[in-house]
C-alpha cells in the first residue's frame, strides 16, 4: 500500500527524518519497502504558487495564449499553450533556471526563457509531467484553491510516498489512519482522528430505504444512508491530489469520497445511484446458483450459492464487498446517493474473490478482517465529506442492521505471562501507555494483571499473546537480551537412515564424486527412458496440478534421469572425467496415502582417464571404476557385498551387476545402455551406481568388525590358475576366502585375467595374490606349500581349475 | 721384497685399465662379473690358484693377491660412488622438473554448497542441544496449512504459492508439495507426548512461483522448534544469535522486527547487520543501504498449536523459526544468483 507522509501528518505530528520513521515502522508495524520523494528537485525560489489573473490571445499564434500571473512578487506575463488555463486558478509557476522535466521527452532539463513567437515570457506555468508527478501533459496542473500565492511549490505539493507491505491480518493498516495510530504510539504523539460531524438536514432515512440481511453468517452488519440533491462534479484538488499520489484515479466527487474514506480508514464503502435502486430496498443474500450480474468493469459474472450478493427489489446490484453492479452505478446524472458501508465475513469475501478471480481494493481489505464497528465510523466520516463536497442533504439517522453484534469480551493479560512469553518485565506504565496509544482500553488490576479491551479496528487481537505482541513490538524488541535455553534436553531419537545417508554422502565425496542437487519434478518422457513399463509403481508417478513448467510435472520415481542429464550438461564444457552423485528420494505412490519417499544414492561416472605427465593406464573410466567406488563405500561402512550379473532396464546386459549382502539386493552398478545414454545426449560409455539406502541400513554392523593385527608375519604367494572361461572370478575368490586349514586365514585378490596364446581356447587364466596368516605362529614355507596344495585340489574339484603351467 | 708374481701384476694392470674404460653402470657390472664373479671371476680364480703355488711362496702370493683384490674392490667402489653422485647431479640439473607444470588432477569430490551450508547450520544448532528430525516433502494440506492456523479462506495463504498434487482422496485435493518446513512443528509435537522438544527439521520445500535471481521454486529450509516450560522470546534471540555468529562471524549483531505468521505470536523477522558494508554503504547491494539483512522468520509458537499438541499452553511455551538455506549460502559466499544452485554446473559447484 502507498502511504503519503502529508496525509499521515493530518493525523499525527511527524518530526522524525523519513529514514528514521521508516525504520521505526519496519521494526514495529509493517514492511516499508521503499519511498519516493515528490518535489525533491523543486527549488523553493524557482518554482512557486501563482494565481492566474488574466488569459489573453497570443497576437501571433492561435493555439498560444498570454497569461498574466501573480507569483507573489508582482504580475508577470508568460506564454502558455495549455487549453485548460483560466483566470482565478492557482498554478505552479517556474522561473529561469528551474530544474524540470521536458514536457515531451520527460528528460531532465533546466528552464531557459526565450521569446515565443515574438513575445517575451517571464516564466512557465507547469504541467504534472514537467513537475515529474505523472505523464499528464494535456493541460497545466491546477492547485488547491487554498494554496498561498508565492509559496514554494515544494511546501504545497512536496511529499514522501512510502511503499509498504502490510501483514495479512491487519486491514486497519490498509488505511492512513492505522499508520497514524501506529506512528503516534511509536513516537509518543497524539492521534487526531478525522472529522465525522455533519448535519442531518434531509428526510428520515427509514422512509427512503430498507435493508434486510438474509445471510447473517456472511454479513454481520449493514449500514446505509441517503444523500439527496448531490451535484456530481470533480472532487476538490486536494482530494484528487491525494488519491493520485497513492495510485487511484479520481472519477467524481461521490466516487472519490468513497475511495478517500476507504484509503483513510481501511473500511470499503459503496455508493449507489439511489434512483436506480429498485423498490428502495436492499437485501444481502446468497446468490441463486447461476445468477448473473454485469459488474462495474463491464464483465458479466456468474455466481454460486455460497456467494453473497447485494440485491434491490429487482435483482442483484453488487457482489458484496467486492464490486458493485453497472445497473446502479453513480453517473453524471445522479441526483441522490445511497451509501452502503457494511461488514462481511472475511473468509466469504476471500472465497468469492478467489473463485471469480476478482481482486479489488475492497476485497483486499474485507478478506483481512475488519471490525464491524468500523462500518459506522466510515459511514459518518463519509457523510461529513458528502455534506462538505457534494452540496447534498444527509438524511436523518442511519439504517443499521447489525445481527452480528456481540459484546467483545475483555482479554485478561497476566503480567507474569508477558514475562513468560517475552522473557523480560515490561513496566506497568509502559504497558498502559502502549495499549492506550494503540486504542485499547486497558485497566491494570493490581497486583499483576491487565483487563484489556481491544479496539474496534483490531479484530486480529483475540488472546493475551496477541496483546503481548502489541506490547512487545511497540516497547521494542531491541530491549530483549539474548539468553540461552534452560532446562532438560530432549530424549535422543536414533536416526540410522539419516546417519547412513550422511556417511554415504561423505564417502561418495571421498571417492571423488561431486555432489549435485537436481529438481525433484520431472517429465514422463524422461522417466520412461530408465523405468521399465512393467514397473507399475514407478510408471505411475504423482503429477502436480500447477507445475512451474511442463518439464516439472511429475514427482520423480527415479533419480537416474536427472543425474544423467547433469552429466550430459557438464560434458558440454568439460573434457575430463566426470564423477557426479546425488542423494535424493524417489516418490513412490501408495494407495490413498502420502507417497513413500525412498532415499537412493545415484552416481554416474565416465570420461577419459587422466594421463597427464606420463602416467600410464587404460584410456577411459570403466565398469571397474564404478564398482571400485561401490566396494570402497561398502568397505568403509563395514558391509561385505557380493556382486552378481543383473539385467536392469536402461543398463547394458553383461556389464551390469547387482550389489548384494546375503540374499538381499542393496543396489546396482553397471554401464548405461548406449541407447539410453544417447537419449540423454551422452555419446560416450557412462557408468551408473545406485545404492538403496533403506535396504543398506539393515545390513550396517553395529560396530566395525575388529581384530588386532597379528604379531606373526604373513606369507605372500602368487598363484596362476587356468579355468573355464565362463567361471566368474568371484566364485574362485569365494572358494579361496572360505578355505580354512589349521587356523590359517587366506586373503585373496585377483590381479590379472588373461585369455589368449598359451591358454587353451575357451579357458582363461586368473592370477591371484594370496596372503597366508596364522594367529599363533610364524608359517614355514612347508606349511604354506601344504595349504596351497589342498586349496588347489579343492579348486580343481569344485570348478575344474588347474595350476597354470602345472 | 721378493718379486711379485707377474700374473698378479698383469691382472692388476689389466683390471685397472678395463675399469677405466667402463663408462656406465652396465660396464661396471660387467667388470665386476669378469673379475669378481663367484665362480669364474678372474680375481677369484687367482686367489684359488694359490693351491698351485709352491708352499714357501704361498704367503707372499696370498698377501700380494689379497692386496690387489682390495685395491680393485676399492677402485670399483670409487667408480660406483662417482656414478651415483653424477646421476644425482643429473637429476638436479638436466633432469630437473618444470615445477610450474600443473599437478596431476586427483579425483576429489565436493559437497554441494547447499549441503555444506545446511550442515554448518545444523551443526550450530546441534551444539545448542537441538536434535535433527525430518518429515515428508509431499504433505497433507492439513499439516501444511490448517494445523499451522492458515485456513483455506485466509489471505495469509497468499504468502505461500502452493504446488498441488493431482490426486483426489475422498473427492478432495488435499496433497501438496510442502511450502515450508512448518508442518513439522506439528508432526514433531504429535510424536512427543511430553515436552521438552528441541529440534531442527531440514528439507526441501516448493513454491509455485517464477524463478529469478533471488527466487527458486525448489528451496531448502530448516525449521527450528523449542517447546518447554520456560522457553522465552529472549531464548529465541539467544539461539539465533549463536547461529548467526557461527555462520556470519563472531562480531555479528542481530535485530528482530515485527512480522506476521499465523502459527506464531508474537511473530518476528530477524536481520543481521550487513557484514559487507558494515552499515555505511548507501549503495550496498546486499543490504540496499539499510545496514541490515533480513534473514529469517521466527516467533513464539501460537498457544493454540501448543494446546493442539496436548500440552498446557498456560505453562508450556515455545519458539519456532524457519530459515532458507539457499539464502544463507548466497550471503555467506556473495553469490548473486540463486539459480546457480540447481543448474549443477561444475564450473560453479567446484568452487565451494
Ligand atoms: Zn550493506
Amino acid at each position: 500500500m502507498k502511504l503519503s507522509l502529508n496525509w499521515l501528518r493530518e493525523f499525527v505530528d511527524v518530526d522524525l527524518p523519513v529514514p528514521e520513521l521508516a525504520r521505526r515502522l519496519i521494526d514495529a508495524t509493517a514492511e516499508v519497502e521503499s519511498w519516493e520523494t515528490i518535489g525533491a528537485n523543486w527549488e523553493p525560489d524557482k518554482i512557486r504558487v501563482a494565481r492566474v489573473l488574466s488569459v489573453e490571445p497570443h497576437p501571433n499564434a492561435d493555439r498560444l495564449r498570454l497569461v498574466t500571473v501573480d507569483a507573489g512578487s508582482g504580475t508577470q506575463q508568460v506564454v502558455c499553450g495549455a487549453p485548460n488555463v483560466a483566470p482565478g486558478q492557482k498554478v505552479a509557476f517556474a522561473t529561469e533556471g528551474a530544474r524540470l522535466r521536458d514536457g515531451h521527452t520527460g528528460e531532465s532539463t533546466v528552464l531557459k526563457l526565450r521569446p515565443i513567437r515574438g513575445v517575451e515570457s517571464a516564466g512557465m506555468v507547469l504541467s504534472e509531467k514537467e513537475l515529474g508527478l505523472s505523464d499528464e501533459h494535456e493541460g497545466i496542473l491546477v492547485l488547491p484553491d487554498d494554496a498561498v500565492v508565492g509559496r514554494p511549490l515544494v511546501e504545497v505539493l512536496g511529499d514522501v510516498v512510502f511503499d509498504i507491505s502490510t501483514w495479512a491480518n491487519r486491514a486497519d493498516l490498509l488505511g492512513v489512519l492505522g499508520f497514524g495510530r501506529e506512528t503516534a504510539a511509536l513516537t509518543r504523539k497524539v492521534l487526531r482522528e478525522p472529522d465525522r460531524t455533519y448535519t442531518e438536514s434531509g428526510r428520515n432515512v427509514a422512509e427512503l430505504v430498507s435493508v434486510t440481511i438474509e445471510a447473517p453468517d456472511l454479513c454481520r452488519r449493514f449500514t446505509a444512508s441517503v444523500i439527496e440533491g448531490v451535484t456530481i462534479g470533480p472532487s476538490p484538488a486536494w482530494m484528487q491530489e491525494r488519491l493520485q499520489k497513492v495510485g487511484m484515479r479520481p472519477i467524481n466527487n461521490v466516487v472519490d469520497i468513497t475511495n478517500y474514506v476507504m484509503l483513510e480508514t481501511g473500511q470499503p464503502l459503496h455508493a449507489f445511484d439511489y434512483d436506480l435502486v429498485r423498490g428502495k430496498q436492499i437485501v444481502a443474500r446468497r446468490a441463486v446458483p447461476g445468477e448473473k450480474l454485469v459488474t462495474l468493469d463491464g464483465i458479466e459474472r456468474e455466481f454460486d450459492g455460497e456467494m453473497l450478493l447485494i440485491s434491490d427489489g429487482g435483482g442483484p446490484v453488487g457482489i458484496a464487498g467486492i464490486m458493485g453492479g453497472g445497473n446502479s452505478e453513480v453517473s453524471e446524472s445522479t441526483k441522490n446517493v445511497l451509501l452502503e458501508v457494511a461488514n462481511f465475513r472475511a473468509g466469504s469475501i476471500r472465497r468469492t474473490s478467489t473463485h471469480l478471480k476478482l481482486r479489488t481494493e475492497a476485497s483486499l481489505r474485507f478478506e483481512k478482517g475488519i471490525g464491524p464497528e468500523m462500518a459506522e465510523y466510515a459511514q459518518r466520516r463519509a457523510l461529513h465529506l458528502f455534506e462538505q463536497l457534494t452540496g447534498g442533504a444527509v438524511a436523518k439517522g442511519l439504517v443499521d442492521v447489525y445481527p452480528g453484534k456481540q459484546p467483545r469480551p475483555a482479554i485478561i493479560v497476566e503480567d507474569e505471562r508477558i514475562a513468560r512469553v517475552l522473557g523480560i518485565q515490561v513496566p506497568v506504565e509502559d504497558v498502559r501507555r502502549i495499549l492506550t496509544d494503540l486504542g485499547f482500553v486497558c485497566h491494570f488490576v493490581p497486583p499483576g494483571r491487565y483487563s484489556v479491551q481491544p479496539p474496534d479496528w483490531r479484530p486480529d487481537v483475540e488472546i493475551a499473546d496477541d496483546v503481548i505482541e502489541d506490547i512487545g513490538r511497540i516497547y521494542g524488541y531491541d530491549k530483549l537480551p539474548a539468553t540461552m535455553l534452560r532446562g532438560k534436553l530432549p530424549e535422543p531419537e536414533p536416526t540410522p537412515l539419516m546417519d547412513l545417508r550422511e556417511r554415504a554422502r561423505d564417502l561418495a565425496v571421498a571417492a571423488g564424486f561431486q555432489e549435485v542437487i537436481t529438481y525433484t519434478l520431472t517429465e514422463m518422457a524422461k522417466l520412461e527412458r530408465v523405468v521399465p513399463p512393467s514397473d507399475t509403481v514407478r510408471m505411475a508417478p504423482l503429477a502436480v496440478v500447477n507445475p512451474v513448467a511442463s518439464q516439472h510435472t511429475y514427482l520423480r520415481t527415479s533419480v537416474r534421469p536427472s543425474v544423467l542429464e547433469t552429466f550430459a550438461a557438464n560434458r558440454r564444457h568439460a573434457e575430463a572425467e566426470l564423477r557426479l552423485f546425488e542423494i535424493g528420494v524417489e516418490y513412490l505412490p501408495t494407495e490413498a496415502d502420502l507417497p513413500h519417499e525412498r532415499p537412493v544414492l545415484c552416481a554416474v561416472l565416465g570420461g577419459p582417464r587422466e594421463t597427464r605427465w606420463g602416467r600410464p593406464g587404460s584410456d577411459r573410466l570403466d565398469f571397474f571404476d564404478a564398482k571400485g567406488a561401490v566396494e570402497a563405500i561398502f568397505d568403509h561402512l563395514g558391509i561385505r557385498p557380493t556382486f552378481a550379473p543383473r539385467t536392469e532396464f536402461g543398463l547394458l546386459e553383461g556389464h551390469t551387476a547387482e550389489v548384494r549382502a546375503g540374499k538381499e539386493v542393496l543396489g546396482i552398478v553397471g554401464q548405461v545402455h548406449p541407447q539410453t545414454a544417447a537419449a540423454f545426449d551422452i555419446a560416450e560409455p557412462v557408468f551408473l551406481v545406485e545404492l538403496w539406502l533403506e535396504d543398506m541400513v539393515r545390513h550396517l554392523p553395529e560396530r566395525p568388525e575388529y581384530s588386532a593385527p597379528s604379531k606373526f608375519p604373513e606369507v605372500r604367494q602368487d598363484l596362476a590358475l587356468v579355468l573355464d572361461g565362463a567361471t566368474p572370478a568371484g566364485r574362485v575368490l569365494e572358494i579361496v576366502r572360505s578355505h580354512r586349514s589349521s587356523g590359517v586365514r587366506i586373503r585373496a585378490d585377483v590381479f590379472d585375467e588373461y585369455r589368449g596364446p598359451g591358454v587353451p581356447e575357451g579357458k582363461k587364466s586368473l592370477a591371484l595374490r594370496l596372503r597366508f596368516q596364522a594367529e599363533d605362529r610364524t608359517l614355514t614355507d612347508n606349511d604354506v606349500a601344504k595349504i596351497q596344495q589342498g586349496l588347489v585340489v579343492r579348486l580343481g574339484k569344485e570348478i575344474g581349475a588347474v595350476l597354470r603351467g602345472g | 721384497m721378493p718379486d711379485v708374481d707377474p700374473r698378479i701384476e698383469g691382472l692388476r694392470t689389466e683390471a685397472l685399465a678395463a675399469l677405466a674404460s667402463a663408462s656406465d653402470e652396465a660396464g661396471l657390472e660387467q667388470w665386476r662379473i669378469t673379475f669378481f664373479g663367484r665362480q669364474d671371476g678372474r680375481v677369484s680364480a687367482l686367489l684359488r690358484s694359490i693351491r698351485d703355488v709352491p708352499a714357501d711362496q704361498r704367503a707372499a702370493f696370498g698377501a700380494a693377491a689379497n692386496a690387489v683384490k682390495a685395491e680393485l674392490e676399492g677402485a670399483l667402489e670409487a667408480r660406483q660412488e662417482g656414478h651415483k653422485s653424477a646421476a644425482l647431479k643429473t637429476l638436479t640439473t638436466e633432469a630437473a622438473l618444470d615445477v610450474t607444470l600443473p599437478g596431476r588432477p586427483q579425483p576429489l569430490g565436493r559437497l554441494h554448497p547447499v549441503t555444506q551450508t545446511m550442515r554448518d547450520c545444523l551443526a550450530a544448532f546441534k551444539e545448542m542441544g537441538f536434535r535433527v528430525a525430518e518429515g515428508p516433502e509431499v504433505e497433507w494440506a492439513r499439516y501444511n496449512f490448517d494445523a499451522a492456523r492458515i485456513p483455506e479462506d485466509h489471505p495469509a495463504r497468499d504468502m505461500w504459492d502452493t504446488i498441488w498434487v493431482n490426486t483426489l482422496i475422498d473427492g478432495e485435493r488435499n496433497m501438496l508439495l510442502r511450502t515450508h518446513t512448518t508442518p513439522n512443528q506439528v508432526r514433531v509435537m504429535e510424536r512427543t507426548p511430553e515436552p521438552p522438544v528441541r529440534v531442527v527439521v531440514p528439507g526441501k520445500c516448493y513454491r509455485q512461483e517464477a524463478t529469478d535471481a533471488t527466487h527458486e521454486w525448489m528451496l531448502t529450509q530448516i525449521e527450528g522448534l523449542a517447546v518447554d516450560e520456560g522457553v522465552r522470546m529472549t531464548d529465541l534471540k539467544g539461539v539465533l544469535y549463536g547461529w548467526a555468529r557461527k555462520m556470519f562471524g563472531a562480531d555479528r549483531k542481530i535485530i528482530f522486527h515485527h512480522s506476521y505468521f499465523p502459527f506464531v505470536e508474537p511473530g518476528v523477522e530477524m536481520a543481521i547487520d550487513c557484514f559487507i558494508c558494515r552499515g555505511n554503504g548507501s549503495a550496498c547491494h546486499t543490504c540496499h543501504g539499510t545496514g541490515w539483512i533480513e534473514i529469517l522468520g521466527a516467533g513464539m509458537v501460537h498457544p493454540e498449536i501448543i494446546e493442539n499438541a496436548g500440552y498446557d499452553s498456560a505453562k508450556v511455551t515455545g519458539f519456532a523459526f524457519g530459515l532458507g538455506v539457499e539464502r544463507v549460502a548466497l550471503l555467506r559466499w556473495g553469490i548473486e544468483d540463486i539459480r546457480n544452485f540447481y543448474a549443477n554446473d561444475l564450473r560453479f559447484l567446484s568452487q565451494f
